[in-house]
Parts: C-alpha cells; sequence; structure tokens
C-alpha cells in the first residue's frame, strides 16, 4: 500500500472516529467540570478546573448505590442463569437425538422473532397476578428463560454441531453418561462460545430499559439506566451535572475492563458460531 | 467403524432390553428432554403464553383507567385501519428502520474493510469504534441529548468549521435523523467485529488470483468480498433490522416522539398507548401488528438467502 493511501486511511479513520469517542470524552470531563464549563459555547474540551462535587449530590438525590448494587447484580445472575439453561438447550438441541426434537426447537426459535416490546403488556399482567411487580423477579427470570435466552441458545447450538463426534464416543468408551459427556467433556470446550454469550447476555441486561420502566416503581429498587433518567429539578428538567456524574460513573467501570480485555472481549464476540 | 458401532448398539440393546426398560436412547432421550425444559418452559411461559395473550387482549375493550374489559370483537382492528394517526407512525417507522439499517451496515462494513488492512494501530482504533457499544444505553443517550442542544457541543464543533448547525431535536427531519446516528453510532461496533471475523475468513489467495487477472479494487470486492462473507451479511441484517423495530430507550430519552410525531415510531406509539394512556387493548392490538412486521421482515429475508447468500444454493 502506497504512502499516500496509508495516510488518507489514517485521516479517514481519525475523523469516522470523532462521533465514536467525543461523547464518551465529554461526558467523562464534563462530569468535574464547574456548571458554568458545562454550557459554555462553543465546548470546553477540558475541565477549566476540577469540581467533583456533583458526584455526592448523585447518593444524596437518589439511592444510587443501592441501584447500582441491583443493575450489577441482576446483570450477573441473568448471566449466569442464561449460559447455564442455553448451555444445556443449546447441547440438547445439537447433539442428542429425542422425539420431537425439531418441533420443539421450533417453538423455541419462536423467541426470536418477538421483540419483547410486543409481549410486555400480558408479562406485566402474568407477574402482576402472581403479586410480583415492583420486584426484580420479571427482570431475572424473564431474560434467562424467554426470548432474550433463545439467541444464547441458537449461538451454543450452532458451536456445539460443530464437535466432532469422536470426542463424545471416547468420553462414553470412558464410562461417562450422557451428563457427564455434556457437562465434563462439550462444556470446557464452549467457552468462546459461552465467552460470547456472556458479553451478549451482560450488556442487554445492563442496557435493558422498557421492562425497568415498566415493572418497577420504587425507587430503592430501579436499575441503572431508569435512575440516570431520575436526576431531574422539580419541573422535571434534567439536572445536567449530576446526571453526567451519575452516566460517568455507569459507563466508567465497564469501558476500563474492557480495555484492559479487549482482545478476549472482541475474539470473544467474534466467535459467536454464527459466521458460516 | 459405523458398522461396529451399530454392531454394539444393537448388541447392547438386545442385553438390556431384558433387563430394564431404561435403554440408551431412551436414557438420552430423556437427558435430553431434561437439558431443554429450563428453555422449554421458559419459552412457553414468557413466550408463547403473553403472545397467545395478546391476540387474545386485542379482542378485547381494556381501558384500566376507566375500569372496563369487554369483548369487543375486531373494534380494536376496526380502530388501528382507521386511524389517523396510523399513517404518520408507519411512515415514521419505515423511515427510521430503513435509514438505521443502511447506515449502520454500510458503515459497519467501511470501517471493517478499513480496519482490515495491514495498518499499524488498527486495534487501537478497532477499540474506539466499539468503545460505545459498552457505555449504558441511556448514558449514552443523555449525553447525546445534550450535544444536539442548539448551543450543545456538535453546534459547537460544526462552529470551529464555520457551519452553524440546526436545533436538531426540534426539527422534524432533523429529529429522526438525529435518533438513527445515535443508535447507529451506538451499536455499529458489534456488526463491525462480526463483518470483521468474516473478512478475515477470506482467502487471500482469491483476492492474488483476481489481481493476476486485472480484476480492479471494485470488481473483487464486488465478485469475492461480498459472496464471501455474504452470511455474516445475512446474519447482521437480521439482527438489525428486528433490532431497528425495538428501538425505544433513545427515543424516549431524545424526543418523547416528537417533534410533532416525527420519531413516533410503531413501539413508541405503543409504548403510548398501552402505558401512557391505559388503552391496553388498543396496545395489544398494535403489538399484534408489530409482531407480524417482525415475523413477516424476518421470513422474507430468509427466504431471499438462497438468491444471494453464498453456500446457500
Amino acid at each position: 500500500m502506497s504512502r499516500r493511501v496509508k495516510l488518507a486511511v489514517y485521516a479517514l479513520l481519525c475523523v469516522l472516529c470523532v462521533p465514536f469517542v467525543f461523547p464518551t470524552w465529554w461526558m467523562v470531563t464534563s462530569s468535574v467540570k464547574p456548571i458554568s464549563d458545562i454550557f459554555a459555547f462553543p465546548p470546553a474540551l477540558v475541565p477549566s478546573r476540577f469540581d467533583f462535587s456533583t458526584y455526592g449530590r448523585v447518593f444524596e438525590l437518589q439511592p444510587f448505590g443501592q441501584q447500582y448494587l441491583n443493575s450489577l447484580y441482576i446483570a450477573a445472575v441473568v448471566t449466569v442463569g442464561t449460559m447455564a439453561v442455553a448451555a444445556m438447550a443449546g447441547y440438547a438441541f445439537a447433539r442428542i437425538r429425542f422425539p420431537g426434537q425439531n418441533v420443539l426447537f421450533l417453538v423455541v426459535l419462536v423467541g426470536l422473532l418477538i421483540p419483547s416490546e410486543v409481549t410486555i403488556v400480558p408479562l406485566f399482567q402474568m407477574f402482576h397476578t402472581a403479586g410480583l411487580t415492583d420486584t426484580h423477579w420479571p427482570l431475572i427470570l424473564v431474560p434467562i428463560l424467554g426470548a432474550p435466552s433463545v439467541l444464547a441458545t441458537f449461538i451454543m447450538r450452532q458451536f456445539f454441531i460443530t464437535l466432532p463426534g469422536e470426542l463424545e464416543e471416547a468420553a462414553r468408551v470412558d464410562g461417562l453418561g450422557r451428563f457427564g459427556t455434556f457437562y465434563r467433556v462439550a462444556l470446557p470446550l464452549a467457552r468462546p462460545a459461552l465467552g460470547a454469550v456472556a458479553i451478549f447476555t451482560f450488556l442487554h441486561s445492563w442496557n435493558l430499559y422498557l421492562e425497568p420502566i415498566v415493572f418497577l416503581s420504587t425507587p430503592s429498587k430501579f436499575t441503572l439506566p431508569q435512575a440516570l433518567t431520575q436526576f431531574v429539578d422539580a419541573y422535571g428538567s434534567p439536572l445536567w451535572n449530576v446526571q453526567l456524574s451519575a452516566a460517568t460513573m455507569t459507563a466508567l467501570p465497564i469501558l476500563v475492563v474492557f480495555v484492559l480485555a479487549q482482545r478476549q472481549f472482541i475474539e470473544g464476540l467474534a466467535h459467536t458460531g454464527l459466521k458460516g | 467403524m459405523a458398522a461396529t458401532d451399530l454392531g454394539d448398539r444393537v448388541a447392547v440393546r438386545a442385553a438390556t432390553r431384558r433387563r430394564t426398560f431404561w435403554t440408551i436412547p431412551r436414557r438420552d432421550a430423556l437427558v435430553g428432554y431434561l437439558l431443554i425444559s429450563p428453555q422449554l418452559v421458559g419459552s412457553v411461559l414468557f413466550v408463547l403464553l403473553p403472545l397467545g395473550l395478546v391476540v387474545y387482549y386485542s379482542f378485547q375493550e381494556w381501558n384500566v383507567l376507566a375500569g372496563t374489559f369487554e369483548y369487543a370483537g375486531a373494534e380494536n382492528y376496526a380502530k388501528l385501519l382507521a386511524d389517523p394517526k396510523m399513517g404518520q407512525v408507519l411512515t415514521s417507522t419505515v423511515f427510521f428502520s430503513a435509514g438505521l439499517v443502511v447506515l449502520n451496515l454500510t458503515l459497519a462494513l467501511t470501517l471493517a474493510i478499513l480496519l482490515n488492512q495491514r495498518l499499524r494501530g488498527t486495534t487501537f482504533f478497532r477499540t474506539l469504534f466499539f468503545s460505545p457499544v459498552l457505555v449504558s444505553l441511556v448514558a449514552w443517550t443523555i449525553v447525546w441529548q445534550f450535544l444536539l442542544q442548539q448551543d450543545g457541543g456538535v453546534n459547537g464543533l460544526l462552529g470551529v468549521a464555520g457551519v452553524e448547525g440546526p436545533n436538531w431535536l426540534r426539527g422534524e427531519s432533523t429529529a429522526l435523523l438525529s435518533v438513527i446516528v445515535v443508535q447507529v453510532v451506538k451499536n455499529v461496533g458489534l456488526n463491525m467485529v462480526l463483518f470483521l471475523a468474516a473478512l478475515q475468513g477470506v482467502p487471500r489467495q482469491l483476492y492474488e488470483a483476481a489481481q493476476l487477472d486485472g480484476a480492479g479494487a471494485w470488481t473483487r470486492f464486488r465478485r469475492i468480498t461480498v459472496p464471501q462473507i455474504s452470511p455474516t451479511i445475512l446474519l447482521t441484517s437480521i439482527i438489525t433490522v428486528v433490532g431497528s423495530l425495538q428501538v425505544f430507550a433513545q427515543i424516549a430519552v431524545l424526543t418523547q416522539g416528537g417533534p410533532g410525531m416525527s420519531t413516533t415510531v410503531l413501539v413508541y406509539y405503543l409504548y403510548q398507548q398501552a402505558f401512557q394512556f391505559r388503552h391496553l387493548g388498543y396496545g395489544a392490538t398494535l403489538s399484534v401488528l408489530l409482531f407480524l412486521i417482525v415475523a413477516a421482515l424476518t421470513l422474507l429475508q430468509w427466504r431471499l438467502r438462497r438468491k444471494w447468500v453464498f453456500h446457500e444454493s
């Protein structure tokens, strides 16, 4: 590649990455700017002085620590639960022959076609009848067992299909039963696919917005996306500086983890078994 | 090997049948049913049952505020056909989804091709382009809401270049465009990574051979790259089309469906009817419509794949 083309590619990449980087940069720096700097025009790229006071206000205005924990533990439970459910179902659909298999797989696949918005009304009604609204149960049970986990099951099935059959025969000769073969032989090999499922699922749960605002009404039970929109003054207009501090706290830890582990992260995602 | 395997199985089966009901295939099937049972029970309980209920509700007059719930026949569907807002809602939905899908896939593929060049620093740029995927959706949207104000950061940047920007979220066409761009920049990294993985799987010899035959860059892209990565194009386009019809939080935070009805896409209208105006019956009818649209588009893409997806014909 000639020098001139190389330079052109770099220039293009630099211009293109502005809308990707600027908002995050602006969010993080503005969260430590004095309020007058936030509204400065043209916008200041670096704070004129550091002001961390809004970070304290985030916790005064809402039970933000509790909300942070809510989001974290819900995302963790959903991720682990989905990995288990999807690995089991994906393995069975890929490697075990049982009567009715194809029909049952189609039944499960319907979930791929259903946006969660379609079923939100009856789900609300069902959980309301069960007395489980304003609890975290709907936010945990539906993703693990319902439509969101179907994509995970599909990814796991595509992966298990590619495993060589000889491995299982060897395991069987060594005296492992069907479940043992799954748990001790197939599952450890499925680590890359499980990693992709874990990432997808965690991000999905972490970003969930419609379900929390439909199911939850007590501020101490809120999740982060929902809490972020609640930093408003008495007239309902956003308290920008507080919102930005809260938003920074929700985004920064994940970004740091990502930058540290970005290789495994991106390669894990690319390895969804859906390539061909 | 298959013969001995079969022979073994027959022998084992004959030996065990006399002793027990639990032959190996039966035990296998039992384990199979047990392993799929959580997913299957979940699908019935949280997918099929709600879907059935949505259809049932769509035939009811159900208003929580008025406390009514009674059979209404096809009234909600008649209302849907006569709804004067529906034309605007569907127009917004089509423009929004089409704009989002086209922009997302073009940008994802462009970025993937740029990053697939053998250049230093592509890992660094890959990290940058991917990073918005990890910023929580509402945080991302809130920041853009601020940046897109009349005197916000976007117009500040444009001002440096000597351009006076509009009030993005207050103009009908710019509001729709803004929501599309905010959503694409947030999520294009996922498709970019999938495309990048696919591009790296294309055998280099194909390009070298084509170059020897005198094929230009565009021809190589059209005749080699596109067919080779077509399974990934199919996957990403299905995910993106379905995803575009589910965009809710961004609209709720950025524009609340406005100005006018310019960003009131179907999902947002459904949310308004069901949860703001509490017309749950009509909300269910809109849900049925949304489901039919998603199912039809997915099946259409799946059907058409034989025409253009490599390895599938």
